[in-house]
């Protein structure tokens, strides 16, 4: 057998090992703050303060929440299958943090004589790879909902399993339409592209707000948030759950919503593109690494726009009920992403005579 | 040992123990969890073999739906061991002379087989690929690919009409 696939420098693994360091401590803290963030804006939304006393403004809260859930006492039911019952946590998280592996953060920058891509790795199979971590996230929820052997938590597990399914194919239909207008699924390139036109969602406006809706869902956000519904189910799938494995879950769902904000601003609104700003000419005045740190920037300004947005739906919009939940999905979703893949093919084929 | 050489190890004997204890561990769901991680392993080795878009496919569909369904059915179902069906001999015994003469027709026909000249290529050969296998399939394939988009039609409608009942 011929084994030369990875030419494997140290110079390289070292590279890697920092982006993915950075990528990590950047989505966590972003999740962490996402928490003080959501209670800030549900607090403006209802005409009241929110935290304030933890620090100026309350920012030591998020701090002061970890350390508490450190702090308490680890409970795992007598009950339960044990093994499956930390694994749920771990499998959430895991998921939760996997995704961030193909997203491009900004160009290249030059350090130490290198050219470094602030991409962790450039798969040509990049929105392929992100559907696939998202399908694994629902197996989190349904062991640890399983594992804690108690009924309001399996049928919560239940609940969030069928409904990421019935949204999977949705958000699925929706991204073939916009892989045919840009012709890739390397999200570096769908970045590239959206950076020399227009960017994706005056293409797909239609795509965009299934590929939206589709989202809330995947990340258990209101109006879909119908495992942890708390006056139907007590807690939902993590109800069993104490200390930071409770933490995980509820971390994950917050990296989630992240990473749902960054897809969002990647494959619609033009990823780390700046708007109204040639980004070649930017690069031969300000330098490579000047021009990354504000591509990067104008990323997270999009990427705080969505997660702010996922906030304000949530203290807006009342939830749903589960048969309409079933309803939106199978019988509005799915024909509306449908309907869109034909006219896009439609609309692609007539361009391309 | 090249990174590589580790990785198909890693990867064989990962997709061969969990394969193993799919069929041995006592509790459905540990065998279903074994059965993901089987899938993973193999996906790694379509990976290895730079056949990205069979791995990811491999995921999507396999590990990521159809176990979801497997674990979802079973989660439901009384997993006691008391309520455990399984329990004639005969069926036991039947099992084992049926896996017996899979096995036996199995070495007979791969006895004969030249496995010299057909050594899978790491890293080589980019027929896995997304775009090459696009074209192969739109192209060489598409009657085949056709015809057998039909055959999903009429089992997504038949499913339709089976739950319509």
């Amino acid at each position: 057998m011929q084994f030369c696939l990875l030419a494997i420098t140290k110079a390289f693994l070292i590279e890697k090992a920092v982006l993915i360091t950075i990528v990590i401590a950047v989505s966590l803290v972003i999740a962490m703050y996402s928490t003080w963030a959501e209670r800030k804006v549900a607090g403006f939304i209802q005409d009241r303060l929110g935290p304030n006393r933890a620090g100026w403004g309350g920012l030591l809260q998020p701090l002061a929440d970890g350390m508490k859930l450190f702090m308490k006492e680890e409970i795992i039911p007598n009950a339960s299958n044990k093994f499956l019952f930390i694994l749920g946590p771990g499998v959430a998280m895991l998921t939760a943090m996997m995704t961030s592996a193909v997203i491009p953060w900004g160009n290249k920058i030059e350090v130490f004589g290198r050219s470094i891509d602030l991409q962790i790795a450039d798969i040509n199979i990049g929105i392929l790879y992100i559907f696939g971590v998202v399908s694994m996230g629902v197996y989190g929820i349904m062991i640890g909902g399983w594992a804690s052997n108690n009924k309001f938590s399996l049928l919560a597990a239940l609940r969030g399993a069928s409904q990421m399914i019935s949204y999977e194919l949705a958000m699925g239909m929706s991204i073939i339409a916009l892989l045919m207008v840009t012709g890739s699924l390397s999200l570096k390139t769908i970045v590239e592209q959206q950076s020399a036109g227009w960017w994706n969602f005056f293409y797909q406006p239609l795509g965009f707000l299934i590929f939206m809706v589709c989202a809330f869902a995947e990340c258990n956000r209101t109006p879909f948030d119908l495992p942890e519904a708390e006056s139907e189910l007590n807690f939902g799938y993590h109800q069993e759950y104490s200390s930071m494995k409770l933490g995980f879950y509820l971390f994950a769902e917050y990296i989630n919503m992240f990473i749902s904000s960054t897809l969002m601003a990647t494959l619609y609104f033009g990823g780390y593109d700046i708007p109204f700003v040639n980004d070649a000419n930017l690069l031969s005045s300000l330098g490579p690494n000047l021009t990354a740190t504000l591509q990067a920037l104008a990323l997270f300004a999009k990427i705080f726009f969505f997660i702010f947005f996922f906030m304000w739906v949530r203290w807006t919009v009342p939830r749903f009920r589960y048969d309409q939940l079933m309803n939106l999905g199978w019988r509005g979703m799915i024909p509306l992403a449908l309907a869109n893949m034909v006219i896009t093919a439609a609309f692609m084929l007539w361009r391309h005579g | 040992m090249s990174i590589t050489e580790i990785l198909f190890w890693f990867l064989t004997v990962l997709a061969i123990g969990s394969a193993l204890m799919v069929i041995v561990s006592k509790n459905p769901v540990y065998s279903v969890i074994f059965l993901i991680l089987t899938f993973f392993a193999i996906s790694g080795h379509y990976l290895l073999l730079n056949a990205q878009f069979l791995f990811i496919v491999n995921l999507i569909v396999y590990a990521g739906a159809i176990m979801v369904l497997f674990l979802y059915v079973l989660m439901l179902i009384n997993l006691n061991a008391d309520a455990e069906p399984m329990k004639n001999k005969w069926l036991k015994i039947a099992g084992t002379v049926a896996g017996g003469c899979f096995l036996l027709v199995m070495v007979a026909a791969l006895r004969t087989v030249d496995t010299k000249g057909i050594t899978a290529q790491v890293g080589g050969g980019d027929i896995g690929l997304i775009e090459t296998l696009g074209k192969t399939l739109f192209s060489e394939y598409v009657v085949p690919f056709e015809v057998s988009s039909v055959l999903f039609l009429s089992a997504m409608v038949g499913a339709v009409v089976l739950g319509k009942k």
